[in-house]
């Protein structure tokens, strides 16, 4: 292997390394930055499969958050679920959920999916504040026995909540890296590079891409539910934030480096050291990050990554395949 | 002789721009047939209704006794219609080999295969771990070859396959044309060079502003006819 290859594995593994032992060396506050960061990294890994490799520019991830969210909370509460069955349970019904709003949306091109999935989280967003029985409007808090449930004594639980937090967002790197290195990766890698090429050798490029959508409206649930397990409160907008779930997320996957797995690595570390540094700013923070996010792509749309890998022939996660 | 593809009166539109005005087309297992014409008469646009990139839905188009007019480009090519597209298209993150596989997804059986491909162009074997594009002109453009071929097609389409490379790589292309036949694969291309056209092919149509002008086999076509159909002079204009 090359330096080249190696220095990256090396810092990506470092970094592996140093989260997987988290509670032995942080403090709380760090604990819960790096459970947000975590999660944020797991919304981008999959905004970056959808839009990244199939070029479905979805500006709705924030629909499969919110129920993601509210299945959870509604399973928690009313089916008696304990706390990991909740989370996968939340997770297969979003993907459930999918079918049918991917079925619509797929009827939509290019700028008008992006509006469409957008108008879809609005109609769910309206949707959460109708049922009074979590909440309506102004939302409802998770009981204390479900919290309890994770552990005794806080350390305890926060031990177990950082662990799903960790699990979440090693698990999303770890399922795209395997995808892009099956079958299906050889669709998938063709679909970024042509559309039209990969339809002409035929690439079923409309199956491979409802089922993309599938998956991660599934894990994008995932992750709602525990963003929300986390918070233990859920409202029908932060639920559907199309800011929280989805802006950040495009932002942090356009500076990192769109169409890569270590794209959206490097994104979220640098939008959390970005907020870390700023985030007292206000109003200043939210102009700076544009800026930078329209920097980006005048400079390199490609973003940190994309410009570092062409330039000095960077890469960590390999993704040749072998069939 | 088997019929395998025939197209009636097939029409294609961009929006309000009509491309093409009811072409006519037979071509049987075991022809090499070449479309000849200038740039803009249809030759491409024909191509891609063929495959399902452009909508034919609910007009005439047979292949191996079926109508495939209106399906999507994934079932026509499951179906053993492959094309070679203008300008070859390789996947850049893709290696040679990889470009090759994907080419086999359908899954169809038949005598292609990577070794099949490898002994056609043994330029490729160096190259297989290459990115599909840090080759030579010629050398992607058998790979774009190799792809198509991958997926064990009863007809495969060359779009301009000649585009753009020297004299000397368009021979050594051209010449993978008789293996390709010998293999049971049917051949049709689409040229603009006239010469190569009619040394490879068993029979030749010429298009002209969305119509066959021209069509018939080389032997039985003279210079003035195909330079009449092609460019469309008449014989006042001599």
């Amino acid at each position: 292997m090359q330096a080249k290859t190696i220095f990256p594995i090396a810092a990506f593994a470092t970094g592996f390394v140093a989260l997987s032992v988290a509670p032995f060396w942080a403090d709380r506050a760090d604990l819960r930055l790096l459970m947000e960061g975590l999660s944020y990294l797991a919304l981008a890994q999959m905004w970056n499969l959808l839009a990244g490799y199939t070029g479905l520019v979805s500006v709705g991830q924030q629909a499969f958050v919110g129920l993601g969210g509210y299945l959870f909370f509604a399973l928690a509460m009313f089916a008696g679920l304990p706390v990991i069955p909740g989370l996968i349970g939340a997770a297969v019904l979003t993907a459930l959920i999918a079918l049918p709003t991917g079925w619509i949306a797929f009827r939509l091109n290019g700028a008008y999916f992006a509006i469409g999935t957008w108008v879809i989280a609005e109609v769910f967003r309206l949707f959460a504040a109708q049922i009074g029985s979590l909440g309506g409007g102004s939302g409802i808090s998770l009981p204390v026995t479900v919290a309890r449930s994770l552990g005794e004594g806080r350390e305890a639980r926060e031990m177990t909540m950082y662990y799903i937090a960790f699990v979440i967002g090693a698990v999303s790197v770890g399922a795209v890296w395997a995808l892009l290195r099956s079958r299906w990766g050889l669709a998938l890698t063709a679909i970024r590079d042509s559309e039209i090429a990969a339809e002409t050798v035929g690439v079923d490029t409309r199956r491979v891409k409802f089922l993309i959508y599938i998956l991660t409206a599934g894990f994008t649930g995932l992750t709602g539910a525990f963003i929300f397990l986390q918070k233990l409160r859920i409202t029908p907008d932060a639920a559907f934030s199309v800011n929280d779930w989805t802006a950040f997320v495009i932002f942090i996957v356009v500076i990192g480096g769109v169409g890569t797995i270590e794209g959206p690595i490097i994104g979220t570390i640098l939008f959390f050291a970005l907020r870390q540094v700023a985030a007292d700013w206000g109003t200043w923070y939210l102009m700076l990050m544009g800026a930078i996010a329209i920097a980006v792509m005048l400079v390199d749309k490609r973003g940190l990554w994309g410009a570092l890998r062409s330039r000095l022939g960077l890469s960590a996660f390999v993704t040749e395949r072998r069939l | 002789m088997t019929r395998l593809l025939e197209t009636q009166g097939l029409t294609a539109h961009y929006g309000d721009f009509q491309a093409l005005f009811g072409i006519d087309m037979t071509i049987d297992a075991g022809e090499t047939v070449a479309i000849i014409g200038s740039n803009g008469a249809g030759k491409s646009t024909f191509l891609r209704a063929l495959t399902g990139l452009r909508p034919t839905a609910g007009q005439s188009v047979q292949f191996d006794g079926q109508s495939i007019a209106g399906l999507p480009a994934y079932r026509i090519h499951k179906l053993g219609l492959a094309m070679v597209p203008e300008g070859r298209r390789l996947f850049p993150s893709l290696t040679v080999e990889e470009n090759l596989l994907i080419g086999a997804a359908g899954g169809r059986k038949g005598p292609w295969s990577l070794k099949s491909i490898y002994d056609l162009f043994p330029d490729l074997v160096a190259k297989k771990h290459n990115p599909g594009t840090a080759l030579s002109g010629g050398q992607q453009q058998m790979v774009a070859i190799g792809r198509a071929l991958m997926s064990n097609p009863k007809l495969v389409l060359c779009d301009e396959i000649s585009l753009g490379l020297a004299p000397k790589i368009i021979k050594d292309i051209y010449q993978a044309v008789p293996q390709i036949r010998a293999n049971g694969t049917s051949v049709l291309v689409v040229e603009q060079d006239v010469g190569q056209a009619l040394a490879v092919a068993t029979r030749v149509y010429c298009f002209m502003e969305g119509r066959v002008s021209l069509t018939g086999t080389p032997a039985s076509l003279t210079r003035s006819q195909i330079a009449q159909a092609y460019f469309g002079l008449t014989e006042e204009a001599h």
